[in-house]
C-alpha cells in the first residue's frame, strides 16, 4: 500500500579512487591496499607544516576522460578549492576539492533497461570533479587509530541529478557507471577495497507530486551496490511511514551500521554546512587547451554499450556479448584472440569459448583475466579443430588448460602433442559405422528399445567411446548410432 | 679575528686563503651569540650540526676541493623553515616540541652548499606581526637600541646579522617581513618575485603572498644567496619554471640613467618626517647620478592594507587548521568528550592570541554569505592594485620610497594595536600583493641612532634591475 502512494526522489554521489601511480598531490604510491598502516605517507599527505601540494596530471586526465565518457561539458579553465572542516582523518584541516568550476558538468548517462517500456533512459550528470581522499579511521574499542596510507589518493566525484524513477534504474546506473570506469581504466572500481563508494540523497514524495520534498536525507559511505539497494528499500519505508503519520522526516545525515540496510542518524543538519570554500592558493588555476581536450576525446576507448552492439552485429549472441563486455579484461582477452580474424564462424566460436570453457579453465588455474596470456595463433588452431569436430570437449578443455599454462611454443607443437597423445578424432566414418553396426547387430532388441526410449543410444555411444579411448567425437558417434539404430 | 659586518665575499676569501678555518669562524660567531644573549635572537641553537658542517668544509679545503661561495659561512634560518631532525616551531608554543622530519627546499639548498646554520631565529609566531612581540618565546631586541624592537616578522634573522651573530640570514616575507626588519636593523633585505624562491617547507602564513628572502650586510651577499636558494622547484606548484638566476654574476653599477618612480602616497603625513627627509636626500643622490625621478600617483596604500588583511588572514585561517594536536603539536592535558572538542581544546590552549585573532577574522571573511563581500572583493581589488603597478611601470623602471613609516618601534608600543602588523607594513603591502621583487637598503640613522630603510621594487622578474640600483647605492652613495 505504501508503495502505491509514494515514490522516491533519489540523487547519487559516487566517489571513485582514480588509478594513478602516485597520490593526487604528492609522490607517495597510489596503491596502498595491504600495506602496513602509515607506511605510504610523506609530509604532504600527512599535512605537515610547510608541505605543499602538486597536482597529479594523470589524475586530471582520468577525470576528464570520465567526464567525457559521461557526455559532460568540460571547464577548460578550472581550479582547485579548499573545503575547510575539522576531522582527525583530514590531515590539513581542509580537503583540496573543486567548488564552482568542476572539471565536467551537465552530462548524462544513457541506461539500457531490460523492460520494454522504457528501454533507454537518460540520467543527467550534474558534475564530475577531482579531489583527494581522507585517511582511514580504525575504531578499536574506545580508541580510534588513524592510517594515512589512503590520505591524498585521487578521488573523482560524480554527482547525478535526482532523475531515478525506480530502484532498478539505480542498480543499472551503478553497474553501468562501474563498467565505464573500468573500461576507461580510471579505476579498478573494486568496491570491497573501497575504490568506489556511494552517497545517497533520498527523500520521498506523494506519487505524481511535481514539487520536490522540503527535506533531504543523506546516507554516506555505501560500499556495495547490494547494500545501496537495501538502503533504498528501508529508507523508503522509513520515510513513507513518517509521511503517513503526517510528519516530515528530519533533514540529516544517516549511515548504515551493517549490511541489513537499516540506517541510523549520524548528524542532524540544521542548515547547510559552511565549508568556507576558497580557491586553493597553493595551486594556480589551470587551462586545458582545445587540442589537448580533443586529443583525449579522440583517444577515448569505446564504451561497453557500443561494444556489445558491435559484437552482436558480428553474430555473437546477445547473452555472450554482454558476458564478454562485462569484464574489461575478459573483453581484452577476447579481442586479443579474435584480432584480425575475418571468419565470422571462428570469431563466434572464440566468443563461446571465452564465455564457457575458458572461464572454467581460468577458475581451475586460479588466474585473473588480466593474467591470462595466450598466443592467438595457437588458440586459433584449437578453435579450428573444434569447429571441424576433430577434438572432443574433454580434449578441448584439457588442451586449453595446457595452452593457458603456456606449454606450447607454437601451433605445430600443439598439433604434435595432439597426434602423439592420439587425441585427434579420427572421424573415419566407415570404420565407426562398422563398429556401431556390429554392436547393434549383437543386440537384437536394440532397435525396439530405441523406439520406446531414444536415450538408450547413449549406451552405444559410451561403448564406442570406451573402445576408442575417447579419441572420437561423441557427437559424431551419437549421430551415427541414431542413424543406424532408427533404420 | 673580527666578524664585524663581514660580507660573504670577504669571509670566503679568508677561508680560501686559510686565514682561519670554518670551525674557528663558526666558534667566533657563536661567541658573539653567547655574549649577546639578552637580545633573544634565537629560538634554538644548533651548535653540534653547525660544527659538523664547518668541519666538513675544513676537510674540503684541506683536500683543495672546490667549495661554494657560502660554504663554511655561518647563517641563521628563520624558525618557519623546516630543517630535518631539528625543532621547528615558527616561534609558537603549539609547535614547541615539533621536530621536523624533512627539509624545506631553501634549507636543502643551503645544506647542499655547505652553509653553516647556527640556529633557528626568532620571529613573530607564525609570522603574525612586525615586531617579534607575538613570538611565544619573547621579543627580539634591536641591536642598535635594546629599548626598541628588531622588527618582524623576521626579527631574529635581522638582529642576528646586525649583531654579527651570523654573516647573513634567511627570512621570509608575506608583506614586509624581510624588508621591515632589515630597515629597522640597518641591513639589506631582498625578496625576489613571488614564485622565484620555493615555499616548500616554509610554514605557510599567506600562501599567495609568502616568499623566502635574504638579510645581509651587502647587496652582493643578497645576490649570492638568492642565486643559491632560488630556482624552479617541482615541489611547489607556484614556483616559476625558469632557469637558474645569475644575479651575482650580472650585478652592475653602471646603469645610472634610470627612471625612478616616487609614489606621493609613500611620503605623506603617515610617514615619520625624519624618515621622509632621509629618503629624499638619497633620492636626490640618485638624481645626481643620472636618475630621473618621476612622481607617481598610485592607489592609496590603505586599500592594499585592507586587501592584504582580508586575503592573508583568510589564508591563515585555513593554513593553521592542520595544526590540531592529533598527529603533532600541542596536545591538551584536558580530555574532551569527543574528538572535535579535543581539537578545539588543543588549539584553544596551544595557539597564541594573535593566531586566534587572525584565524577568526579570516574564517569570518570566508564564511558563507560574507565570502563575496570580503574575500572575493579583496581579490578583485588585488587585481586593480596589480594593474595599477603595471601602469606605473609603463612610465618608470623602478619604484622607490621609504620601507617603513617609522624607525624601529619602542618595546611594548604595539601591544594595544590589534592591527599593528598590518599598519607597520603599510608601505610594503602593495608590492607584496603584486608579488614584486624588492629590496630594503640601509640609508643611515635618525638622530637617536636608529636605522632608516629605503625600498626599491620593480616589475615582476626585474630582480636584476632592483639589485643593480641597490648596488649603485651601495657602491656610489653609501660609501
Amino acid at each position: 500500500m505504501l508503495n502505491n502512494n509514494f515514490e522516491n526522489v533519489v540523487g547519487l554521489e559516487i566517489h571513485i579512487q582514480a588509478k594513478t601511480k602516485s597520490k593526487m598531490f604528492c609522490s607517495c604510491s597510489g596503491s596502498y591496499f595491504g600495506a602496513q598502516a602509515n607506511s605510504n605517507i610523506c609530509p604532504v599527505c600527512l599535512g605537515l607544516p610547510g608541505a605543499l601540494p602538486v597536482p597529479n596530471k594523470k589524475a586530471l586526465e582520468l577525470c576528464i576522460n570520465l567526464a567525457l565518457a559521461l557526455n559532460c561539458q568540460i571547464n577548460s579553465e578550472t581550479k582547485f578549492d579548499r573545503k575547510n572542516y575539522f576531522y582527525p582523518d583530514l590531515a590539513k584541516g581542509y580537503q583540496i576539492s573543486q567548488y564552482d568550476q568542476p572539471i565536467g558538468f551537465s552530462g548524462f548517462l544513457e541506461l539500457k533497461l531490460p523492460t520494454e517500456l522504457e528501454s533507454l533512459k537518460k540520467i543527467r550528470i550534474r558534475r564530475v570533479h577531482l579531489e583527494e581522499d581522507t585517511a582511514k579511521s580504525i575504531h578499536e574499542g574506545s580508541s580510534t587509530l588513524l592510517d594515512f596510507n589512503k590520505s591524498g589518493i585521487p578521488l573523482i566525484e560524480v554527482v547525478t541529478e535526482p532523475d531515478f524513477k525506480s530502484n532498478k534504474e539505480i542498480d543499472v546506473f551503478s553497474k553501468s557507471l562501474r563498467q565505464i570506469v573500468r573500461y576507461l581504466n580510471v579505476s579498478d572500481a573494486d568496491m570491497e577495497k573501497g575504490q568506489m563508494r556511494y552517497e545517497l540523497n533520498i527523500s520521498v514524495k506523494k506519487k505524481g507530486e511535481v514539487k520536490l520534498p522540503s527535506y533531504k536525507v543523506e546516507v554516506k559511505n555505501i560500499g556495495s551496490i547490494s547494500l545501496l539497494q537495501k538502503i533504498l528499500e528501508t529508507e523508503f519505508i522509513r520515510q513513507s511511514e513518517i509521511l503517513l503519520a503526517g510528519k516530515i522526516p528530519v533533514q540529516e545525515t544517516r549511515g548504515a551500521r551493517d549490511m541489513s540496510g537499516k540506517t541510523y542518524s549520524q548528524r542532524v543538519k540544521e542548515e547547510a554546512n559552511d565549508y568556507r570554500y576558497f580557491p586553493e592558493p597553493d595551486i594556480p588555476p589551470f587551462k586545458f587547451n582545445a587540442q589537448y581536450l580533443s586529443q583525449l576525446k579522440d583517444n577515448l576507448p569505446e564504451l561497453p554499450t557500443k561494444l556489445v552492439e558491435d559484437l552482436v552485429n558480428t553474430g555473437i549472441s546477445n547473452a555472450n556479448a554482454e558476458i564478454l563486455v562485462n569484464n574489461p579484461n575478459r573483453y581484452r582477452l577476447f579481442r586479443h584472440l579474435s584480432n584480425n580474424i575475418n571468419d565470422k564462424q571462428i570469431v563466434i566460436e572464440i566468443a563461446k569459448l571465452v564465455v564457457g570453457e575458458f572461464a572454467v579453465v581460468k577458475t581451475e588455474l586460479k588466474k585473473r583475466w588480466s593474467e591470462i596470456k595466450v598466443e592467438p595463433i595457437i588458440f586459433r588452431q584449437l578453435v579450428e579443430l573444434r569447429i571441424e569436430n576433430k577434438i572432443n570437449s574433454t580434449t578441448l578443455k584439457s588442451t586449453l588448460k595446457l595452452i593457458v599454462e603456456e606449454k606450447f611454443a607454437d601451433a605445430d607443437e600443439l598439433m604434435k602433442y595432439l597426434t602423439t597423445e592420439n587425441l585427434l578424432v579420427t572421424n573415419n566414418d566407415l570404420e565407426l559405422k562398422e563398429l556401431v553396426c556390429n554392436l547393434i547387430n549383437q543386440d537384437p532388441t536394440a532397435k525396439e528399445r530405441f523406439k520406446k526410449n531414444p536415450n538408450i543410444s547413449m549406451h552405444f555411444v559410451g561403448q564406442i567411446m570406451k573402445l576408442k579411448k575417447g579419441s572420437v567425437d561423441p557427437k559424431t558417434v551419437k549421430d551415427i548410432v541414431e542413424e543406424l539404430i532408427s533404420k | 679575528m673580527t666578524t664585524k659586518k663581514k660580507t660573504i665575499v670577504e669571509l670566503h676569501q679568508d677561508l680560501l686563503s686559510k686565514k682561519y678555518s670554518a670551525t674557528e669562524l663558526t666558534k667566533e660567531y657563536y661567541k658573539n651569540i653567547y655574549s649577546k644573549k639578552e637580545l633573544n635572537v634565537f629560538v634554538n641553537l644548533t651548535e653540534e650540526k653547525a660544527l659538523a658542517a664547518a668541519e666538513n668544509v675544513d676537510l674540503k679545503l684541506k683536500n683543495n676541493q672546490e667549495i661554494s661561495l657560502i660554504a663554511g659561512i655561518p647563517t641563521a634560518l628563520k624558525d618557519n623553515f623546516n630543517w630535518i631532525d631539528t625543532i621547528t616551531t615558527a616561534s609558537s608554543k603549539i609547535l614547541k616540541d615539533y621536530i621536523s622530519p624533512y627539509n624545506a627546499t631553501v634549507t636543502q639548498k643551503l645544506i647542499d652548499n655547505d652553509a653553516v646554520i647556527l640556529g633557528k631565529a626568532n620571529m613573530d609566531a607564525f609570522a603574525h606581526g612586525s615586531s617579534t612581540e607575538t613570538s611565544d618565546f619573547g621579543t627580539t631586541l634591536n641591536p642598535y637600541n635594546k629599548n626598541n624592537v628588531a622588527g618582524g616578522s623576521s626579527g631574529g634573522s635581522a638582529a642576528a646579522v646586525a649583531a654579527d651573530m651570523v654573516a647573513y640570514s634567511i627570512g621570509s616575507e608575506t608583506a614586509g617581513s624581510v624588508r621591515g626588519p632589515a630597515a629597522w636593523c640597518g641591513l639589506y633585505g631582498f625578496a625576489p618575485t613571488y614564485g622565484r624562491n620555493s615555499r616548500y617547507g616554509v610554514i605557510a602564513m599567506g600562501s599567495s603572498l609568502d616568499r623566502p628572502g635574504v638579510l645581509a650586510n651587502s647587496v652582493v651577499d643578497c645576490a649570492i644567496v638568492s642565486d643559491i636558494i632560488g630556482g624552479h622547484d617541482l615541489k611547489d606548484a607556484t614556483s616559476i619554471p625558469e632557469l637558474k638566476t645569475a644575479y651575482y654574476q650580472n650585478l652592475n653599477s653602471q646603469k645610472n640613467a634610470l627612471k625612478l618612480g616616487l609614489p606621493k602616497q609613500f611620503l605623506d603625513e603617515r610617514i615619520d618626517s625624519e624618515v621622509t627627509r632621509r629618503v629624499l636626500e638619497i633620492i636626490s643622490e640618485f638624481e645626481k647620478l643620472g636618475g630621473e625621478i618621476i612622481e607617481l600617483d598610485l592607489l592609496d596604500p590603505k586599500y592594499s592594507m585592507a586587501v592584504y588583511t582580508i586575503i592573508c588572514r583568510s589564508e591563515v585561517s585555513s593554513n593553521l587548521a592542520r595544526i590540531d594536536g592529533i598527529r603533532y603539536g600541542y596536545n591538551s592535558a584536558n580530555v574532551a568528550e569527543n574528538i572535535l572538542d579535543q581539537i578545539a581544546l588543543n588549539r584553544g590552549e596551544g595557539f597564541g592570541n594573535e593566531a586566534k585573532q587572525r584565524s577568526m577574522t579570516g574564517a569570518y571573511a570566508l564564511s558563507a554569505g560574507y565570502y563575496d563581500a570580503y574575500y572575493k572583493k579583496a581579490q578583485l581589488v588585488r587585481t586593480l592594485i596589480i594593474d595599477d603597478f603595471a601602469k606605473a611601470f609603463e612610465k618608470v623602471d623602478l619604484i622607490i620610497g621609504p620601507t617603513m613609516p617609522s624607525v624601529a618601534a619602542k618595546l611594548g608600543s604595539t601591544a594595544n594595536n590589534p592591527l599593528f602588523g598590518e599598519l607597520a607594513d603599510l608601505l610594503t603591502e602593495p608590492s607584496a600583493l603584486a608579488g614584486l621583487p624588492c629590496i630594503s637598503i640601509p640609508v643611515g640613522t635618525n638622530l637617536e641612532g636608529l636605522p632608516i630603510g629605503m625600498q626599491i621594487f620593480g616589475p615582476q622578474f626585474a630582480e636584476q634591475q632592483v639589485l643593480d640600483l641597490a648596488y649603485i647605492y651601495e657602491t656610489k652613495i653609501a660609501n
